[in-house]
């Protein structure tokens, strides 16, 4: 750890709240003015309602408004699954991909609706073009553009009074699409492609290497797709090692534009709220607990992995930094990156549910391999998933004002309206159901001979690599520890712990905020416990890690710490 | 039943503008900004496609600057990490196997050397398994083998070395490394070959 790899760590903190806040002010103008661009994009966006048969006008309660994100999601989960199956006889297939079997595409399928991009394949062999422009990247679009409309709508429903709805999802979801994404998207592709992402329609380039062997060039149109996927927190790469590959990441510049892009809406939701709700501190307060466990795992992840493993130290070779390399365990990852900027993204990746990768997990050290496994075990709300982390964390928020009023013996309060048995239940549903899930299909998974076949190292960890892959699928990340394989059973329990792990607490949110909609606002008082200082953030931080981290541990004695311990 | 019509409806539209609009207007856009990242960063040598700029080719025999070890051998049409976790044996074997055959191959132009000198990123599989960079510190550890075999002055392989040395993104961002198929092209150039 130098001094340079720290301050292009803190650089990257300072670029996030200085373009997330002007962003966040930007989305919660398109979720609450009743036009947001001028004549000619309006009357597209008019245009848009009328083919989808909606009135804009016309807002659904929440119930109205989750029936609706489920159709259409299972709907185009059918879409994505038939792409799949019959690539083969689509267009764009220069290089002649196979139809995808059915387990795999029903687990790819699962994985790219909720936003997850678990990977069971590498896509440069397995995907045509058509699948993944038409497929899979229409998902990274649209998968992140339901996240957003649902926590915009949840917070609509905070901020208002006595009101019976809370939204209408059509709306919600073009203005998403149209007016935050495709912008970014545009910019980020271009941005990308300067510094040498591919984005072309040709096939496999074929060259004649110096020593006169041949080798084949995946390319395609790489750029388009990797712009959204960091951007959507969707995270499912067009190459297998995904963003560690020099053609989706070429340079130390495209990795701070795409690490950027990882955490970029989530953290602009957070202002997003803050405005939408009028607490502007509190949405501070907020965003102050996400950011401390960030830099908390920064904090323990690279000095771990600049000490290096026990393997690495042992054999003698030269780990030290300085003199030409960045040293440290350099097993599974990159020379233009080294440990600063692979620490940074493997940080940022697993607060935000993106799953994207620009170094190997598995090949980690014990306690930097453990960071990512912990982050996910937050449940994705130390920024999260774009929408599913925010509404995420007002599970947790309500279960930290219901702590803290009983601590005072109060009604706990939140923006000024009275939590009630029934917001509390549906929080503890919300926070708990992931984990509760990751545990039990972990457990099934490591007691069935069927489970077992998917693991690839022996012992802890394979243990580990179980765990991590349930725990990444059950919380819509999809980053992969590796070392995990792709078998029938791997393939459907996968797919069943991305759907329920996606719609379970995106129903929880939406009951959440259909409840506080209709609530009246009760005036602050004396009592009333403060959601704007340092003793929430403290309160919230403490709630998250007893919630979640003592769920966990007991797992994680079993696979990291006793590999630390073993070594 | 109105959802199910305004939801397929919706994704008809979606598709076409996403998931073929959008990447076709990025892809002209390349195509006519950015000719050569977009097509790949195909390198040539006399018109011939040798390889592209972002992926390690294997290298092998001591005229040449050798790539970090990789688990797929070199394939950039197939990449992949060595997940090999940090305590799994294999991976000790695997590097101090590539240790010793670094050993046995420098050691001869570089006496007195130890594996102490080796630096990390020459035993380690990269995450791409076409990682196109080497370290500084590996290539100077090479520069000597390719002097000798080649004839060539140290001071100009060191020149070259410096040459091809991407550094830090506008001096801050990443790491630097060394790129191997340029430099080793360059080296042909040098020599006459």
């Amino acid at each position: 750890m130098t001094g340079q790899g720290i301050s292009q760590i803190v650089f990257y903190s300072i670029a996030l709240v200085a373009l997330g806040y002007p962003l966040g002010i930007w989305m919660a103008r398109i979720y609450t003015v009743p036009r947001v661009a001028g004549r000619f994009l309006a009357s597209v966006e008019r245009g848009f309602y009328k083919v989808v048969r909606t009135d804009p006008q016309r807002e659904q309660g929440w119930k109205g408004y989750g029936v609706t994100v489920l159709v259409f999601s299972v709907l185009f989960f059918l879409v994505l699954y038939v792409i799949q199956r019959i690539q083969n006889h689509l267009f764009l297939n220069p290089d002649h991909m196979k139809s995808v079997p059915s387990h795999l595409s029903l687990n790819t399928a699962a994985s790219f609706i909720t936003n997850t991009n678990w990977q069971f394949y590498g896509g440069e062999y397995t995907m045509s073009y058509f699948t993944q422009m038409a497929g899979l990247a229409v998902q990274n679009f649209v998968s992140a553009a339901v996240g957003i409309a649902v926590v915009a709508a949840v917070i609509r429903g905070i901020a208002r009074r006595s009101a019976d709805t809370i939204g209408n999802f059509w709306v919600d979801l073009y203005r998403t699409l149209v007016y935050l994404l495709l912008p970014l998207a545009v910019i980020v592709s271009a941005l990308l492609i300067w510094q040498g992402v591919p984005q072309t329609f040709s096939g496999h380039a074929t060259a004649t290497t110096l020593q006169g062997a041949t080798q084949s060039i995946a390319r395609g149109p790489v750029a388009s797709q990797i712009a959204i996927k960091q951007l959507g927190t969707n995270g499912g790469g067009y190459y297998n090692s995904n963003s560690a590959v020099p053609f989706e990441n070429p340079t130390g510049l495209s990795n701070f534009i795409e690490m950027l892009a990882i955490l970029l809406i989530p953290a602009a939701e957070v202002f997003m709220f803050g405005r939408m709700v009028l607490a502007k501190r509190h949405a501070w307060a907020v965003f102050a607990a996400m950011f401390f466990v960030f830099a908390l795992g920064v904090g323990v992840n690279l000095p771990a992995e600049q000490h290096g493993s026990s393997v690495l130290r042992s054999s003698g070779v030269n780990i030290t930094q300085g003199h030409g390399q960045s040293g440290g365990n350099m097993s599974d990852k990159e020379v233009r990156f080294g440990q600063a900027a692979t620490a940074n993204w493997t940080v940022a990746t697993s607060d935000a549910s993106n799953g994207s990768v620009n170094g190997g997990f598995d090949a980690m050290t014990p306690l930097g391999g453990a960071v990512p496994l912990v982050n996910l075990f937050l449940g994705e709300v130390i920024f999260g998933g774009v929408g599913s982390g925010l509404y995420g964390m007002f599970f947790y928020i309500i279960i930290a004002v219901f702590v803290a009023g009983l601590m005072v013996g109060r009604t706990p309060e939140w923006l000024g309206k009275k939590i009630d048995a029934r917001e509390i239940k549906v929080a503890a549903l919300g926070a708990l159901f992931v984990p509760t899930m990751v545990l039990s299909l972990t457990a099934l998974s490591i007691v069935t001979k069927s489970g077992l076949a998917s693991v690839y190292n022996s012992g802890v960890h394979g243990f580990t690599e179980t765990l991590y892959a349930y725990d990444s699928q059950s919380n819509n990340n999809g980053s992969a520890f590796a070392g995990f394989g792709l078998t029938n059973f791997s393939a459907d329990f996968g797919a069943i712990a991305m759907l329920l792990g996606r719609f379970v607490p995106m129903f929880a949110a939406l009951a959440l905020g259909g409840a506080l909609a209709k609530k009246k606002i009760v005036p602050a008082s004396a009592g009333t416990f403060r959601t704007d200082g340092p003793t929430f953030v403290v309160l919230l931080v403490g709630v998250i890690a007893l919630t979640a981290g003592l769920m966990i541990f007991p797992a994680l004695t079993l696979g990291p710490i006793v590999e630390g311990l073993m070594h | 039943m109105k959802n199910a019509i305004s939801s397929v409806i919706a994704i008809v539209v979606i598709t076409a503008f996403f998931g073929f609009a959008y990447p076709l207007v990025m892809t002209g856009f390349a195509q006519v900004a950015f000719k050569s990242q977009a097509d790949g960063s195909l390198l040539k040598v006399n018109g011939k496609v040798v390889g592209s700029k972002l992926a390690a080719q294997n290298f092998t025999g001591p005229k040449y600057f050798h790539e970090r070890p990789s688990a797929v051998s070199y394939n950039a049409a197939g990449t992949s990490f060595a997940n090999l976790g940090p305590t799994n044996p294999d991976l000790a074997k695997n590097i101090a196997a590539a240790a010793q055959s670094i050993l046995k191959l420098e050691g001869p132009y570089n006496p007195g050397l130890t594996i102490h000198q080796i630096p990390v990123d020459a035993v380690t599989t990269s995450a791409s398994g076409i990682d196109p960079d080497i370290s500084p510190a590996y290539a100077q550890l090479q520069s000597a083998r390719i002097a000798a075999v080649r004839k060539l002055p140290l001071a100009t392989v060191e020149q070259l070395i410096h040459k091809y040395t991407t550094g830090r993104s506008w001096g801050f961002f990443g790491e630097p490394g060394v790129n191997v198929l340029e430099l080793n092209i360059a080296l042909d150039k040098e020599s006459g070959a």
